[in-house]
């Protein structure tokens, strides 16, 4: 265990300074540089204030000086300064981390618990009107896309039932602390969370009914039934445990995005997150900003890819692991 | 018929908005302004960066000598009193005494040297062409500033606003590495409100400058503009009351109708004379068959701009009649026709060298509007029979394609700064066409004759001789269509109507909120 760990993680470097490389030409290889952006922004500017900006971001320098730079400055864990903002990146990320954090972290275990659940009741019922209702509603929020539920969203619950607030974190300027500031952001954060989860929900439902529905036709449950265990211990453990591989792979993925952030639910929701710091970045050409968001990213897909092999051998045993 | 009403409504609202919400009671203080700002500005020190967010957070924090109401007429700021000598050479200001920096330092004459001929000259790239008149700068004491130019240049009494000549700390600045010093990140100037703090992909606070100079002023205790970085959001926050004022452009134009009717909603369009923001075409004055003035003349009179005004722009903003905007100096309004009119259109194509080549148009990438409004002309070429293709991108992708002349028409707009020696003369001057900026002269138009009206105007004495000059010039430029001019636009503030004084100049919402008071 601990040598296929240690194997996949040396891979993983490798991984990681190809994505990189690869990360760094394709973003140089759009149209237009940071400075042009910022001089477009300003509506005027003569050859020199494009030459100075150009001087200070180190884009005067041949292209594979500044992806060594770059390269060299990752390995160790150094992600530069962003041109734009005058701030390190590393800080940037930070700062913009935990929000990411908050939103993707709830939006997943929602839709983890509520689509498994969803899912196995489903399954359960099959055919029944039970089934028909919970399907229709995956269906539903699988196929709308994720910006219309959010804009819809906040017209319901913000505009005409003044329920909870719309976008942002926090209620800018209230001064809470304390209990007060948790609660408030938690309003905060039901809109987003829960349309970011919807999505993934619905998903989950799908796969987790699929899977138990193909499970339950085997053999081994049938002996199971034969052997006079009830109906619920049949379920949980008998089934379910088998029906949970795809599941978790498809919850790898999803957890390895949790670090990326939520582009569109960030947005609309005006949700300070990384995502949101990653697509401006990507429009104002912020190079630093977009490689030190990637790296995050890839880095943490990896390791998620890893942990969900790990996990595969204690839900099924019947997995062994081979670097 | 619904919506002739409400737009005659928007009309209506319009004109009468801006006087009556100056007139009103007893200015009140204290209390909370909210205000929304898109996109989020990239820093707040306005010598450095020069972008539309930047000038209007930074507006606050920073003054200059003047500011100039609707009519442009300069204004009293951080100067209390100027002369301009009759040659047009010497210009002399008498600070303000009394006034101090938000950390206690005395703005003195020094100051205003300091940012004018070191700080501005180095990192400001408008500042740096006008500051090219100037011969030298004297300050005989710490409130007298001179300013002595080599010729007379009529436009110089228009360039001390914010956004052009911020007065920056010399205390502070002098002898650092301006971009990259430390303060930059905390901005201080002499300006009503401080700042305070800013979360970033959230908000900017600023709070009220105790020690302003304006006795009473300012009267709101403090400000928060908030990051909203999705239009329809930025429309849901002002209708559940999260912000008061919504300046040009926060909203899509198709929201601001149904924005509008909400109860306790005032709507100006005022506020963008300085600016004069005017949308063109640009048209490739190299490629063929666009050289032909005739194409061009036919795309001019092909272009339907009325309805891009009313279908696009609801009503707001007007109808260009060539390359001055109606509030800039010296604009002209009898200059030659190039009003719609396809029939016309389709005989100057005849005539014309054009034969069913592809002609490319680069929309501009600020949105849904400009996106509908690249179709609509896209339509109406194909209306008079010439065949076009859209060619997306985004902003980066934009700058480079304009930059690097890779375009046939390419939408655009851009400020005139209330005088046509600032802002007009760049886009026509025939050596400014170097390809390489997507500001100068895009189009390659050259005309020696314009181009050495254009060099005489700018230095001429007497207004009299400057209005004749540009008259011709404008005269000429129509005639040769160059650009395809569209609409001089319309960006309304919109905001709730006990929120008194929002738009107070001819800089709007950029020139700080120092008489905004709220009325709650």
């Amino acid at each position: 265990m601990i040598r296929f760990i240690l194997g996949r993680l040396i891979k993983a470097v490798f991984i990681l300074l190809a994505i990189l490389v690869f990360n760094f030409l394709l973003i140089h290889a759009a149209p237009g540089d940071p400075a042009a952006v910022m001089a477009g922004e300003a509506g005027a500017a003569d050859e020199k204030f494009l030459a100075d900006l150009r001087a200070r971001f180190g884009l005067d320098q041949p292209l594979y000086m500044q992806l060594w730079l770059y390269i060299k400055g990752a390995v160790q864990l150094d992600l530069g300064y962003s041109f734009r903002q005058q701030m390190p990146v590393a800080e940037m990320i930070g700062d913009r981390l935990p929000a990411t954090l908050l939103l993707t972290g709830v939006a997943f275990v929602l839709s983890l618990v509520l689509g498994v659940t969803a899912g196995v009741a489903a399954s359960a019922r099959q055919g029944r009107w039970g089934d028909t209702l919970i399907s229709t509603f995956a269906l539903l929020f699988y196929a709308t896309p994720l910006f219309w539920v959010a804009l819809m969203a906040t017209l319901v619950f913000s505009v005409w039932l003044e329920w909870l607030p719309g976008f942002g974190y926090s209620t800018i300027g209230a001064g809470y602390t304390g209990m007060a500031h948790v609660l408030d952001v938690a309003k905060h954060l039901v809109l987003p969370a829960s349309t970011l989860g919807l999505f993934f929900t619905a998903i989950y439902m799908r796969m987790t009914r699929a899977s138990m529905l193909e499970v339950s036709r085997l053999d081994f449950v049938k002996t199971a039934r034969a052997k006079g265990l009830t109906r619920g211990v049949i379920q949980r453990r008998h089934i379910l445990r088998n029906a949970l591989l795809p599941v978790i792979t498809l919850a790898g993925l999803q957890a390895g995005q949790i670090f990326g952030g939520a582009i569109l639910t960030e947005t609309v929701f005006a949700w300070p997150g990384i995502g949101r710091l990653m697509f401006e970045a990507i429009n104002q050409r912020d190079y630093n900003v977009i490689l030190g968001v990637f790296y995050i990213s890839a880095a943490m897909v990896l390791l998620f890819n890893l942990i969900t092999d790990v996990i595969y051998v204690i839900v099924d045993p019947r997995i062994r692991l081979t670097t | 018929m619904l919506n002739t009403t409400k737009l005659t409504a928007a009309v209506l609202a319009l004109a009468l908005a801006g006087p009556l919400a100056a007139q009103d009671g007893e200015p009140k203080s204290g209390g909370t302004l909210n205000v929304v700002i898109q996109p989020e500005p990239p820093s707040l020190m306005i010598g450095l960066v020069q972008n539309g967010p930047t000038q209007m957070v930074g507006g606050d924090i920073y003054e200059s000598l003047l500011r100039y109401d609707f009519d442009l007429k300069p204004e009293g700021q951080l100067a209390e009193s100027w002369e301009i000598s009759e040659d047009g050479k010497t210009y002399t200001f008498k600070l303000r005494e009394g006034v101090v920096f938000h950390d206690g330092e005395p703005f003195t004459s020094a100051d205003v040297e300091f940012s004018m001929d070191k700080f501005l000259r180095e990192s400001h790239s408008r500042m740096r062409t006008y500051m090219e008149h100037v011969e030298s700068i004297e300050t005989p004491d710490q409130y007298t500033v001179v300013f002595n130019l080599k010729q007379p240049f009529g436009p110089f009494i228009g360039i001390f606003e914010p956004g052009t000549a911020p007065m920056i700390p010399k205390h502070i600045y002098e002898g650092t590495d301006f971009a990259n010093n430390e303060a930059n990140n905390t901005p201080i100037g002499t300006g009503p409100f401080k700042f305070d703090k800013w979360e970033k992909g959230s908000f900017i606070h600023l709070v009220k400058n105790e020690d302003y100079y304006m006795e009473g002023k300012p009267y709101v205790d403090e400000v928060y503009y908030h990051v909203i970085p999705d239009a329809a959001s930025r429309a849901v926050a002002y209708e559940t009351g999260k912000v008061d004022v919504l300046p040009g452009g926060s909203v899509e134009n198709f929201d601001v109708a149904r924005i509008q009717a909400m109860d306790n909603t005032c709507i100006t369009d005022k506020g963008w004379e300085y600016f004069g923001p005017l949308s063109w075409m640009w048209v490739n004055n190299d490629n063929k068959p666009l050289d032909d003035v005739k194409v061009r003349k036919a795309i001019m009179h092909g272009v339907d701009r009325q309805f891009a005004k009313d279908a696009l722009w609801n009503g707001l903003g007007k109808v260009s009649t060539g390359p001055l905007s109606s509030s800039t100096r010296f604009y002209d309004g009898e200059t030659p026709d190039i009003s719609y009119d396809p029939e016309k259109a389709k005989a100057l194509l005849e005539e014309s060298s054009y034969d069913g080549e592809t002609i490319r148009i680069l929309g501009l990438p600020y949105g849904e509007t400009w996106q509908r409004w690249a179709e609509a002309v896209k339509q109406n070429l194909s209306e008079i029979g010439i065949t076009t293709e859209i060619v997306p991108s985004d902003v980066a992708g934009w700058n480079q394609k304009v930059a690097d002349r890779d375009y046939d028409l390419a939408f655009t707009y851009l400020y005139q700064y209330g005088d046509p020696a600032l802002g007009v003369s760049r886009t026509y001057m025939g050596d400014n066409a170097a390809p390489g900026s997507p500001w100068n002269n895009v189009a390659n138009y050259q005309n020696a004759e314009t181009d050495k009206l254009f060099a005489e105007a700018a230095l001429m004495a007497s207004p009299e001789e400057r209005k004749a000059a540009y008259k011709e010039i404008q005269d000429q430029i129509v005639e040769d269509v160059p650009n395809i001019w569209l609409l001089e636009l319309g960006f309304p503030t919109i905001y709730r109507c006990d929120v008194k004084n929002p738009v107070n100049t001819a800089f709007g919402v950029n020139d700080g909120f120092r008489d905004v008071w709220l009325d709650k």
